[in-house]
């Protein structure tokens, strides 16, 4: 186990940089998960960790040891890969065992090892199989036994559960939580949906065109998202946005182009008459009399909540009911943004104004 | 379509004739469709070929028929001397060039699969010797291996390495490894390119994959490429050793199985023998004798390589 230091890093692909000097540290037993949409960069930084891709400028360190210019067999790490690379032409033991046989071990100590973690993944009984022969969700445990075998200092994880469906892709989720903190080795896992980021990291490191918009703590990017794409990005459905203008004063709020009002716990001096986005979570809207008037588009119940989408003006925004409320498309409703749950964002820059 | 013919089968076909029930049975249609397909081949593979065995065990001679005289052809040729040298030759021929196309074409193939400046352009210049008509090539090899004016020789004695000119096709030593290096030349090309397309199915991750487990480039190819390739490393080599032990065209041109008899594969003394001499039983006799050999290479490519376990494996997903 190691701690691993991301320090400034760049990256270029014939003069096309891709990697704007990204700084992330990790800590000794650490699960941090990059996420953001496909081409931010966080499957090619997962790769320069890994040793697969060069590094063009900046430092990355596993443990005390620099290992910009170390090969990649030396740098003590596994890697589960997305679609599992698990060799075809082996069975799960010598998928499992292959990088200690070409560390030279001898065949009970791989046997040993291998057991171990078949045991550990409940691969036990399918050690003589080849790949083509298990499911999605069982490849998907043999590619993790592989890594688990090495006891590397830092697993990498580079969107293993993409390939499964959606019920199976919870319950690998909780499994690869679990052998987390079974094993307690640092972890880097990468990952486009923010759900995993969220149910799985220690700390998430949101990313964004080459750059890193925002780390930290799952809740703490949930609850104070420094800019309107981190806001936008982590939480489901996604938070609602609606454009307007700052007024401040003993009750302050946003005022949106057709005249409503949404309201604010607090303001700061200095922001009024400026053009911003108001962000208000879909959980974060109620039914109220002194509400926003809008009309009802479309009413999705799902079960234990109901997703209303709702427009105000010419913006649309859903809303999360918990209660069951007889509401049709159509409807006319009042809506109530929990003033001290909204946030506020520069509407040129999208840095966070408020909250 | 389908779906329609098995629901209204059993409820139609009732009221209808045999003829008719049988013009919309799914395995007499299935047979109708392939009738054409196997009228071609009975007509230019079965056909002749089991003519050619016919005439194995016949005296024909060209302009006259023959009466069957049994096994005569193969017992004369198991006295011949010529002939079990021709069957040296064959096989001389076939295991050295193809072994050494193997590994050249390997080797090729694996070089091509790298990224490198004007990729498409160095692969199609690979297939050039493939594309150039047989005969041609074997005028352009004649030239190089002649005599007086060998390209080789010359360069060579410039060189001061030789004093004499080689007697490339004169000598049989020589003239034998002259058309085994005029084969491979031809042939390492379609080795390649083969191989080259079943390295490109190799998906990058498994060597990604392996890199991490710490393997070596060796270890990656010994590993990982090798096992890989070795369905299609089957089927290329089998072909490629069928057309090399069938070989005629590049032998006929440069050397027409001389000198006595060195370079004779059996394609050769067969026509030399069948249509030359116009002794068709005694050369369909020769041809025929090539089959069991034919046979054996492709059971060895069958039961040996081809029958991976890890590709005949049900899928569960």
């Amino acid at each position: 186990m190691a701690s691993v230091k991301i320090q400034d890093v760049r990256k270029s692909f014939g003069g096309f940089e891709v990697l704007h000097g990204v700084t992330v540290p990790i800590e000794d037993g650490e699960f941090v998960v990059l996420v953001g949409p496909s081409g931010c960069g966080k499957s090619t930084l997962l790769r320069m960790l890994a040793g697969l891709e060069n590094i063009t400028s900046g430092t990355i360190s596993i443990g005390e040891r620099i290992v910009n210019d170390v090969q990649p067999k030396e740098r003590d790490i596994a890697m589960v890969f997305q679609n599992y690379a698990l060799y075809p032409h082996m069975t799960v033991a010598q998928n499992m065992g292959f990088s200690l046989k070409l560390r030279k071990e001898n065949s009970a100590e791989i046997d040993k090892l291998v057991n171990r973690a078949a045991d550990i993944l409940g691969l036990r009984n399918l050690l003589d199989r080849y790949p083509r022969q298990l499911s999605g969700g069982q490849r998907q445990r043999v590619a993790m036994g592989r890594a688990i075998v090495r006891d590397p200092q830092v697993f990498l994880f580079d969107e293993p559960l993409s390939n499964l469906d959606a019920k199976l892709r919870v319950a690998m989720r909780t499994e690869i939580k679990e052998l987390h903190q079974r094993l307690k080795t640092t972890t880097v896992y990468v990952t486009h949906d923010q759900i995993e980021a969220m149910t799985m990291a220690d700390k998430i490191v949101v990313m964004h065109d080459g750059i890193v918009e925002q780390m930290g703590a799952p809740l703490e990017l949930y609850d104070h998202p420094d800019n309107k794409f981190v806001a936008g990005f982590i939480g489901s459905p996604a938070m609602n946005f609606l454009e307007g203008t700052l007024v401040g004063g003993e009750m302050p709020y946003v005022e949106t182009a057709n005249g409503s009002r949404l309201p604010l716990a607090a303001s700061r001096a200095g922001l009024d008459g400026k053009p911003v986005v108001y962000g208000i979570r879909p959980e974060h809207l109620e039914f109220a009399d002194d509400g926003v008037e809008a009309e009802v588009i479309v009413v999705e119940p799902t079960g234990s909540e109901t997703q209303i989408v709702a427009r105000i003006g010419k913006q649309d925004l859903i809303a999360v009911i918990r209660d069951r409320r007889a509401v049709k498309p159509g409807d006319r409703v009042k809506l109530r943004p929990v003033a001290r749950a909204a946030h506020v964002f520069d509407k040129e820059n999208g840095k966070r104004l408020i909250n | 379509m389908t779906a329609i013919d098995i629901k209204a089968t059993p409820r139609v076909s009732a009221g209808l004739g045999a003829w008719q029930r049988l013009m919309i049975n799914r395995n007499w249609i299935a047979a109708w469709f392939m009738l054409p397909a196997a009228a071609f081949l009975i007509l230019f593979l079965a056909y002749p070929l089991g003519l050619g065995i016919w005439m194995s065990f016949t005296d024909i001679r060209i302009g006259r028929g023959g009466a069957f005289v049994g096994l005569e052809n193969y017992e004369w040729l198991y006295e011949d001397g010529v002939f079990w040298l021709s069957v040296f030759n064959t096989l001389l021929y076939t295991l050295v060039a193809s072994a050494i196309k193997f590994v050249l074409g390997l080797y090729l193939a694996l070089l091509l699969n790298r990224h490198m400046p004007f990729k498409a352009m160095i692969r199609a210049a690979v297939l050039i010797p493939f594309i150039v008509p047989t005969v041609l090539s074997a005028i352009a090899f004649w030239w190089i291996y002649d005599s007086q004016f060998s390209i080789i020789s010359w360069s060579l004695r410039h060189m001061g390495l030789i004093k004499q000119n080689i007697n490339f096709l004169g000598d049989s030593d020589w003239a034998r490894a002259s058309v085994i290096i005029a084969n491979i030349w031809r042939g390492v090309p379609f080795v390649a390119i083969t191989l080259l397309a079943g390295l490109q199915t190799v998906s990058p991750s498994l060597y990604e994959a392996a890199t991490l487990d710490g393997a070596t480039n060796w270890q990656r190819f010994r590993f990982i490429t090798y096992p890989l390739l070795t369905p299609i490393i089957a089927v290329v080599m089998t072909f490629s050793v069928l057309f090399t032990f069938t070989d005629f065209q590049l032998i006929w041109a440069l050397t027409r199985g001389g000198p006595v008899n060195a370079t004779h594969l059996m394609a050769t003394l067969s026509y030399q023998r069948g249509i030359l001499s116009g002794r068709l039983g005694e050369g369909a006799a020769i041809a025929t004798a090539m089959i069991p050999f034919l046979v054996a290479a492709i059971m060895i490519s069958w039961f040996g390589m081809q029958r991976r376990k890890w590709q005949q494996g049900e899928n569960n997903d």
